[in-house]
């Protein structure tokens, strides 16, 4: 017996069921159809999250005040002052695997320009910061670094501070606006960024030299946090390192101290992120899984009452000289066949339904490579798994009880 | 008659089968051998054994005890594999109930048995299948569905079923049991046409009036056989159903 002629056969059986076959493929048309939209979707959405924090910065080092307490009560992160302007001049020189330096202090506040007004805050900050946020001036200039100097009344704008405060559409530059009392010249705006995955806008703010926020807003002579990134991606946990041990050291700390500040990575965000996507990829994957499960069952369903049905067959290809393992073979290519041209078709629809999810809901996909030969492989190996019982039952029928079975 | 070559040979068949606790005795010593070329009606009402009788013929089963030779080979100790072989090529089935495959051409329920023959090429089945058909006059219906023919057309279908793989045997379990007499009577025909042409043809049938168109007949009767006579008279179908009243509409 060659394989040819049983899958002649098994094709021929098939055919004489069309819409029963369709039916039975319908399960695993959805089941594989499901696993790849649902991986594509879960998948894109991950990429997208990275995406948006590479453009952040990957490479972004965020260093805060912490761990202080006085009378043990532990202090909200703003009222901390164990961070100085020398911790941010010692990372500045000492660290190697640092490329740029910003302290960061901010404080929040109404902006006015005429008769536009807006909620939102300052951040002082030198011009590194805008290399580390990967920040680019799309009209006018950076300050200077004696506009730092001298604490200089100047501000750099997002979009959105434009739009609302500027809504005629003249240029905002050489503007003054108003912060809360404090009136700032705009030097330059940001080039637009939008929305972030977490839905900040990444537009909404000013930036402004770190002193003047100091010492015209905020009055401190402590920085509220630095910022700062590390020479690559990969050399971050290097830098912290390297950070953890100046601060150590310019604060005096002994070896049994806990720091007195925090370090957080963009590093630790992604992480973060792409570890609650994956639990939702996850999810989604274990839902359609279990989609294509019944579709496997429903393949056995079927294959099992088409086993009883053609019983009669079964004994008549037996007396004509079909062993058992031809009649295993015919059944186990039928549900092989089905599983397959299902899997197939359940490709082509879950790439077509990603694609519809991409056009209409513009959510960000990506079609996993390994999900398409997955649930190809995964396709077979059901039609196997779940057409060899009814198989073997129909191989081991008796001849002579099959021809007489009505 | 005798110089001919010896197709079957029984000794002393048995069969017991347990129902329960109980052992129901189907066969209980048959022996005969058929020679090549003879047309053997096996006669028995039911529960003389003769179902049994088929199906070890068939090598569907083997005897509890004795021996079965077919075309000089031993089947009792034989593998169901190697029976299946045995079965795709020394003998051809012709059922009461036909057994087509339904919503498939009278071409490929001939070529049924060739497929479970990895020798015979797709062309060469074919061939043959168209040949077998020929044989039982059904050359104009090859691409007629199963579903679309008579009862007698079905029937003349499996009997070309039956002879495509060129068996030493062509066993026929009441071929003509669902026929009308008419329809019967053109099936004996073929039968008979078979049979002159040299095919070793057993004929397992419960209707007395049909030995008298065999060149023997055996009866059956509790597992023994009760009678074992050749027909030399051998009465032509042809006449019979020419002298049948044609049908009426």
């Amino acid at each position: 017996m060659n394989l040819t002629n049983l899958f002649k056969i098994a094709f021929k059986a098939l055919s004489n069921n069309k819409m029963r076959c369709f039916l039975t493929m319908l399960g695993i048309i959805i089941g594989v159809a499901s696993v790849i939209t649902m991986l594509a979707i879960g998948q894109g959405s991950k990429e997208s999250i990275r995406a948006q924090i590479s453009e952040m910065g990957s490479n972004m080092i965020m260093i805060m005040p912490g761990a202080d307490m006085r009378g043990g009560v532990r202090q909200s992160a703003e009222d901390m002052q164990t961070l100085k302007m020398a911790d941010y001049e010692a990372i500045r020189s000492k660290c190697d695997h640092v490329v740029g330096v910003s302290p960061n202090v901010s404080s929040s506040g109404q902006y006015v320009n005429g008769n536009n007004n807006y909620p939102s805050s300052i951040n002082g900050v030198t011009s590194d910061y805008l290399d580390i946020r990967r920040l680019t001036v799309a009209d006018g200039n950076v300050f200077t670094d004696r506009d730092v100097k001298s604490a200089a009344k100047v501000c750099i704008i997002g979009q959105t501070i434009v739009d609302e405060l500027f809504p005629g559409g003249d240029s905002p530059i050489g503007k003054v606006i108003r912060f809360d009392k404090l009136p700032l010249t705009v030097v330059g705006v940001l080039e637009a960024k939008g929305y972030n995955s977490m839905g900040q806008d990444q537009d909404d703010i000013v930036l402004a030299p770190y002193t003047t926020v100091m010492k015209r807003v905020l009055a401190i002579d402590y920085i509220q946090g630095i910022i700062c990134s590390a020479t690559s991606e990969e050399y971050t946990d290097v830098a912290i390192d390297e950070i953890t041990d100046v601060l150590r050291s310019n604060h005096k700390l002994k070896a049994s101290d806990d720091d007195d500040f925090r370090i957080h990575s963009q590093q630790e965000l992604s992480n973060m992120l792409s570890s609650t996507s994956d639990m939702m990829t996850t999810l989604l994957a274990c839902i359609a899984g279990i989609s294509l499960l019944v579709g496997g069952i429903g393949i056995m369903n079927i294959m099992y009452v088409s086993v009883t049905e053609r019983t009669r067959e079964i004994g008549l290809r037996m007396s004509i000289g079909a062993r058992g393992i031809d009649i295993l073979s015919q059944f186990l290519i039928e549900s092989v066949i089905i599983s397959i041209t299902g899997g197939i078709i359940g490709i082509i629809m879950g790439c077509t339904a990603a694609f519809v999810v991409k056009g209409i809901l513009n959510w960000p996909i990506a079609i996993q490579g390994y999900s398409v030969i997955l649930s190809f492989f995964v396709c077979t190996l059901t039609g196997v798994f779940f057409g060899w019982y009814p198989a073997k039952k129909a191989s081991n029928l008796d001849p002579i009880e099959a021809l007489r079975y009505e | 008659m005798a110089d001919k070559k010896e197709i079957i040979r029984l000794e002393n068949i048995r069969r017991y089968f347990k129902v329960g606790n109980e052992e129901v005795h189907a066969l209980r010593g048959v022996s005969f051998s058929i020679r090549d070329g003879e047309f053997v009606t096996i006669m028995g009402t039911s529960g003389s054994g003769k179902s049994t009788l088929l199906n070890l013929l068939g090598c569907l089963d083997t005897p509890t005890s004795g021996e079965y030779y077919l075309d000089g080979v031993a089947v009792r100790t034989m593998g169901k594999n190697d029976r299946a072989r045995l079965r795709n090529r020394k003998i051809g089935f012709v059922f009461q109930n036909y057994n087509l495959l339904p919503k498939t051409t009278a071409l490929e329920n001939v070529e049924l048995p060739l497929l479970y023959n990895s020798n015979v090429s797709a062309r060469e089945r074919e061939r043959r299948a168209i040949e077998a058909l020929e044989q039982v006059g059904l050359h104009d219906r090859m691409y007629h569905k199963s579903n679309q023919m008579s009862g007698g057309q079905q029937q003349r279908v499996a009997i070309a079923r039956a002879l495509v793989n060129n068996p030493v045997l062509i066993l026929a379990d009441e071929a003509t049991g669902n026929l009308d007499t008419r329809t019967s009577y053109s099936i004996l025909v073929l039968f008979q046409k078979l049979h002159r042409m040299g095919r070793t043809i057993i004929f397992v049938t419960h209707n007395p009036d049909l030995s008298q168109f065999s060149s023997r007949n055996i009866v059956l009767r509790d597992g023994k056989i009760v009678s074992d006579e050749v027909n030399t008279n051998i009465r032509s179908a042809q006449e019979v159903f020419d002298s049948l009243p044609p049908e009426e509409d």
